[in-house]
């Protein structure tokens, strides 16, 4: 027997092909191929708060506010060329545009949430305009740079109670409605980015992405729709940046802290970059990985990195692309 | 500015550091007309290329199209002004299907403003301009990812994402280089096509032969400048061309 010598063999279940465009409806198996992995996210993820205590609940808002910002980058990386790792800026100008609403013009979350995203979106694009004539790294150092930035201004200037920051902001009425909004919100933008990137607009950013020059010469703005992309990515993190502001009821320098720029990256290097649905499972199972090892005390840091680290050793594609393989073959062993 | 003229070129100078790349050129090229530009490697051509669809702002001159400045306007604006290119090296979006990469052009504004720009089914149309540069409709070419075309479809890809525009002139940096004779045979009536439709045409090449099929005006230029321009069989016999290819003299 130790002489046969056994190779994998991966065999296409060729749902892929088969489910592309219309044929999906030929068949209720394909149809159920198609949507089972949908629903497994969707319920798992709206039927999961029931089920969880308070402190599992907190878990699963963080964790969803992570995957804010994990969406945004992984859509700006892949399907923009922009690596974008300014993370803590979206949460950062989110968060102070919430929070000035509501303490000081005295709006209601219902309010600020939506308004504070914008306005702190349309801030965020408007601080990243003048990168985006920068390539590459260096682009990607920027926005880095722009959060430490923005909290030495917001402390020299003495903005929005400087150092202090701002307690007492009104918080949501119910923990599962904090919990829905956010999971909602994760959701919602998940399924609309992955409908974008098909869209004409998605194709256009893609086309920046591959090949600037020759979106240039067919005529398209390459800045007007670089600019637009970020808009975009900068609404789906400055809600996560808004809601963060009302879930602890106080803003702070913290909402720039370096976390929220490294931890999505993280967690889409995790889950599957290119795949959107990739960062926000791996935002979930990080955070998660995170309060698990809570018990270690001073190793936890360690583990944790190890974990990672593990990830990045075996799994360089990321979670999700691994699984989408498994789905879509099977594999088999066979003799040479 | 005469009668006709569609684009025209004025001391157009461009130094990248020292090196002169292109250096007081002038040219007219008329409605529908085509034009060659041949010369040994390094005679800017491209560089002309990229000067006239704004890729490249130059030191000193004017491009004029259509009696309008278009000096230093960004590329996208030229485009939409009816100034198409090709790339000499064709990067189609790779995983995107075939037809999928005309989707860019036809998201122009320049094509937008049209009825069929905006209410048409873009797929379709971009069907249709695939179809035009001879990508059979009912094969399953067109829905092949670009990048895993041969050499010759993609530069036909390439024109078909120019023709998209509906320009009037296109210029076309080397549509015939890497390709082979049966391939070029097949090019060359596509490009008829197009001048029959009043498309002007500037073809940068290096192929004469197949290009003089097709052109009966040529400039040569060498180390950046004009040393020549007429009908080919002429330009040709002078010496200075003849110098310039085979490679005798030093830089001026």
């Amino acid at each position: 027997m130790s002489t046969r010598k056994l190779r994998k063999r991966r065999v296409d279940r060729g749902i892929h092909v088969r489910t592309r465009g219309l044929y999906a409806l030929s068949s209720y198996r394909e149809m159920a191929y198609l949507l089972a992995p949908r629903l497994f996210l969707l319920v798992g993820l709206l039927g999961l708060p029931p089920a969880l205590d308070l402190y599992g609940q907190r878990v699963l808002c963080a964790a969803a506010v992570f995957a804010m910002p994990a969406l945004a980058f992984d859509f700006l990386a892949e399907y923009v060329g922009l690596v974008c790792l300014g993370g803590a800026l979206f949460i950062g100008f989110g968060g102070y545009a919430a929070g000035f609403l509501n303490a000081r013009l005295g709006l209601s979350p219902v309010l600020t949430i939506p308004l504070g995203t914008l306005a702190g979106a349309c801030l965020s694009t408007l601080v990243i305009l003048p990168c985006l004539r920068l390539r590459g790294v260096y682009f990607a150092m920027v926005t880095f740079m722009i959060p430490l930035f923005a909290r030495h201004v917001i402390v020299a200037l003495g903005l929005l109670g400087s150092t202090e920051g701002i307690t007492g902001l009104d918080t949501l009425p119910d923990p599962l409605i904090e919990i829905y909004v956010i999971l909602a919100a994760v959701l919602a933008s998940l399924f609309a980015l992955r409908r974008l990137v098909n869209e004409d607009l998605g194709l256009i950013l893609r086309g920046i992405k591959e090949n600037d020059q020759a979106v240039a010469a067919s005529g398209i703005s390459i800045l007007r729709y670089r600019v637009l992309a970020v808009f975009i990515a900068s609404c789906i993190g400055c809600f996560a940046g808004a809601y963060l502001a009302h879930l602890y009821g106080w803003l702070g320098l913290s909402l720039f802290a370096m976390d929220f720029s490294i931890l999505p990256i993280a967690a889409a290097v995790m889950g599957g970059t290119g795949t959107l649905a990739g960062p926000v499972v791996g935002a979930f199972l990080l955070t998660s990985l995170s309060e698990a090892l809570r018990g270690f005390g001073q190793l936890r840091v360690v583990l944790y990195c190890l974990v990672l680290l593990a990830f990045i050793l075996y799994k360089p594609e990321g979670l999700l692309k691994v699984l989408e393989r498994k789905y879509q073959q099977f594999e088999r062993r066979e003799e040479v | 500015m005469a009668a006709g003229v569609l684009l025209e070129a004025r001391g157009v100078t461009k130094f990248f550091g020292g090196v002169r790349a292109v250096r007081d050129l002038d040219f007219s090229l008329g409605q529908g007309e085509v034009l060659g530009v041949i010369g040994p490697n390094g005679a800017g051509k491209t560089t002309l290329v990229n000067i006239l669809t704004g890729f490249v702002r130059p030191d000193r001159g004017r491009v004029v199209f259509r009696g309008k400045d278009i000096t230093g306007l960004p590329p996208h604006k030229i485009a939409n002004r009816g100034l198409a290119r090709t790339f000499q090296g064709m990067r189609p979006y790779p995983g995107l299907p075939t037809y999928k990469n005309l989707v860019v052009p036809l998201n122009s504004p320049r094509v937008r403003k049209t009825a069929a720009g905006r209410f048409g089914d873009l797929d379709s149309v971009a069907l249709d301009l695939l179809e035009e540069v001879g990508f059979e409709r009912d094969s399953s070419v067109p829905y092949k990812t670009a990048d895993s075309l041969p050499l010759g479809y993609q530069k036909r890809l390439e024109l078909a994402r120019c023709i998209a525009l509906r320009p009037e002139v296109i210029l076309c940096d080397e549509v015939f280089s890497g390709l082979s004779m049966a391939e070029i045979s097949s090019m060359l009536p596509l490009l008829e096509k197009l001048l029959s439709r009043g498309i002007a045409l500037i073809l940068v090449e290096h192929r004469l032969r197949e290009l003089f099929r097709i052109t009966r005006r040529v400039l040569v230029m060498r180390f950046g400048e004009k040393i020549a321009e007429g009908p080919p069989r002429e330009v040709l016999g002078r010496p200075e061309v003849t110098a310039a290819f085979i490679g005798r003299g030093s830089p001026p």
